[in-house]
Parts: C-alpha cells; sequence; structure tokens
C-alpha cells in the first residue's frame, strides 16, 4: 500500500520560496500568478494491508517528524 | 561546571563551542548522538551549530529524534541548563523544548556576518553577564533562521521576559526581529547567534565571552 504525504506551510506563514518562484515566472512573462506556495510530497511504501490502520499510522508519522504542526500542515492520501 | 556537548553528523560548532566552555572553566565532554544516555552530573548540555544530518526533511527535524535528544529533553524536564546555537536552537525547537520555528531567510540567502544584537533581558543565567538593553556583536551563519512564532505565543514571550535577543538590523525576517528565546523555566536557551565565535580577540570578537563566562559563574555550585 502507497501513501503520499502532503506537506504545506501554513496558511499566514511566509512562504519566501513561493514568492521568489511566483516572481521568477511573472519574469517569464507568465501574467496572472497571484500567489505560489511551495511545499513537499512524501512518497511512503507500507506493508501495511488495511486502509484505515495505514492512514492512522501514517498521520502519526507526520505528527512526529514528516511535519512541523508548528508551521506546516499536512493531508495523506492512500493508494 | 560539568558541560556537554552533543555531536550529531553535520555538527560543525562543536569544537568552537567545547574551546569557548572551557575558556569559561567548564570541565567538557563530547557526547556522539548515538549514546542514550547524558553522563552523570551535568549541569549544562549545549546542542552546537552545523547541518545536522544534512539538514535533510527540515533542519533540526532528524536530530531532534536521535535518542540522545530524548535525554536532552529528560535533563531539561528535571531543570537542567540546555543551550542551542544556530543548529542546535533548530533542534531544541524542533524537539518542543522551545517554542516556534526557523523557517528560509526572508530575502532567501545564506548570511555570514557579524550582527549587532540587544539583549532584552539580563534575567537568566546565560544573560546575567550582559545588561539589559546593552548592544553586542554577534556574527550569524545560517540559511534558515528566520524566527517565526505564532502572535498568541510572542504575546507570552513578551509577557514572560522570555526573549533573550533581539536583531539590531533584523537581517533574515525573523518575528519581532526575536534572535534567541528563553524556556519557561529559563534554563534553556536556543539563539542564532554564535556567542562561541566570539569568544577570542585573535577571531575578531569577544561579546560572547560574557554568556559562557555568566554560565560558569551561575553553574559553579549547581
Amino acid at each position: 500500500m502507497k501513501a503520499r504525504v502532503h506537506v504545506m506551510l501554513k496558511n499566514g506563514v511566509l512562504d519566501p520560496q513561493g514568492e521568489a518562484v511566483r516572481h521568477a515566472l511573472g519574469t517569464l512573462g507568465f501574467e496572472g500568478v497571484e500567489a505560489v506556495r511551495q511545499g513537499k510530497v512524501i512518497e511512503l511504501d507500507l506493508a501495511e494491508t488495511d486502509k484505515a490502520k495505514a492512514e492512522a499510522s501514517v498521520a502519526k508519522m507526520c505528527e512526529k517528524l514528516l511535519a512541523n504542526t508548528v508551521i506546516e500542515s499536512y493531508s495523506v492520501e492512500i493508494a | 561546571m560539568r558541560a556537554a556537548v552533543i555531536v550529531f553528523p553535520g555538527s560543525n560548532c562543536d569544537r568552537d563551542l567545547v574551546v569557548a566552555l572551557e575558556q569559561a572553566g567548564a570541565d567538557v565532554q563530547m557526547v556522539w548522538h548515538k549514546d542514550k544516555e547524558l553522563p552523570a552530573g551535568l549541569d549544562l548540555v549545549a546542542v552546537p551549530g552545523g547541518f545536522s544530518f544534512g539538514d535533510y526533511l527540515r533542519c533540526g527535524a532528524i536530530a531532534a529524534q536521535s535518542p540522545i535528544c530524548r535525554s536532552v529533553v529528560n535533563f531539561a524536564g528535571k531543570g537542567g541548563y540546555v543551550l542551542g546555537i544556530c543548529n542546535g536552537f533548530q533542534i531544541l525547537t524542533e524537539t518542543g523544548l522551545l517554542p516556534g520555528a526557523l523557517l528560509r531567510n526572508a530575502d532567501l540567502h545564506y548570511i555570514c556576518k557579524y550582527v549587532p544584537l540587544t539583549v532584552q533581558t539580563a534575567n537568566s543565567a546565560f544573560t546575567r553577564g550582559y545588561t539589559k538593553g546593552q548592544n553586542i556583536n554577534i556574527p550569524i551563519a545560517h540559511h534558515d533562521g528566520n524566527y517565526n512564532v505564532d502572535p498568541e505565543t510572542l504575546g507570552r514571550l513578551k509577557g514572560d521576559d522570555r526573549i533573550a535577543f533581539t536583531y539590531g538590523d533584523n537581517p533574515n525576517g525573523s518575528t519581532a526581529d526575536i534572535a534567541g528565546v528563553l524556556s519557561e523555566n529559563r534554563r534553556v536557551l536556543g539563539m542564532m547567534p554564535h556567542p562561541e565565535r566570539a569568544a577570542d580577540s585573535r577571531l575578531g570578537g569577544t561579546d560572547g565571552t560574557a554568556l559562557f563566562r555568566a554560565l560558569a559563574d551561575s553553574l559553579v555550585a549547581a
């Protein structure tokens, strides 16, 4: 079973990297990009076969290590 | 004072920190990150700067989960003194010993230079060698020193006099110009500037020595 974790800076936390990307897109002539937020995608291969258990387990991993919940939010997709 | 300096793969300020502590009169041991227990009888644990575990995932995130860090958290929980400098500060926020988090510098640049700081409180074992409002020069060397803290926590830090140092000319976008913060019991200090790099006149400055001397004086009988 595979899990895909998306980690993003929380709304309201300034994302200077996203802002630099937005600026670069403007320089390249892509108009109308009003905001860019940059995050991470982490893919996990899990031995677990039960979807609910996998979700619970990955949520714990996010809380403990994969995201810093002081500044980041996360979401998990199980496939 | 008996002190330990924790060494992670990628630490690069560990030896400078040992020298600065020894010059202040401390008996210093270096402790490898895989050790599970701290040496007995310590007064201070110092977490040095560098790029522990290559800054993978987030600065300090992997180091914060290492076996020795669990012992450092327990040590702090029992009232032990802990100093985290630069990457050490990032590690201490990741362990939850200090509030907030360190983000990428607002201008995205790695910055390595002497910066003016203002001492915001002399009420701690770390800062009692300075006077409140004193201006000092200490170098910074970081890419992720943009201290981020929510407004509610910031209010608590201010109200409880827990902001130790602020930048004179905010170099990295830190909330409220914060360069260093204290824990609730005032025994854990995290700071992005490097006092150990300003502890020898031959290396350009000595404004950091007062911090190490204050610790040695405070903890001598501890």
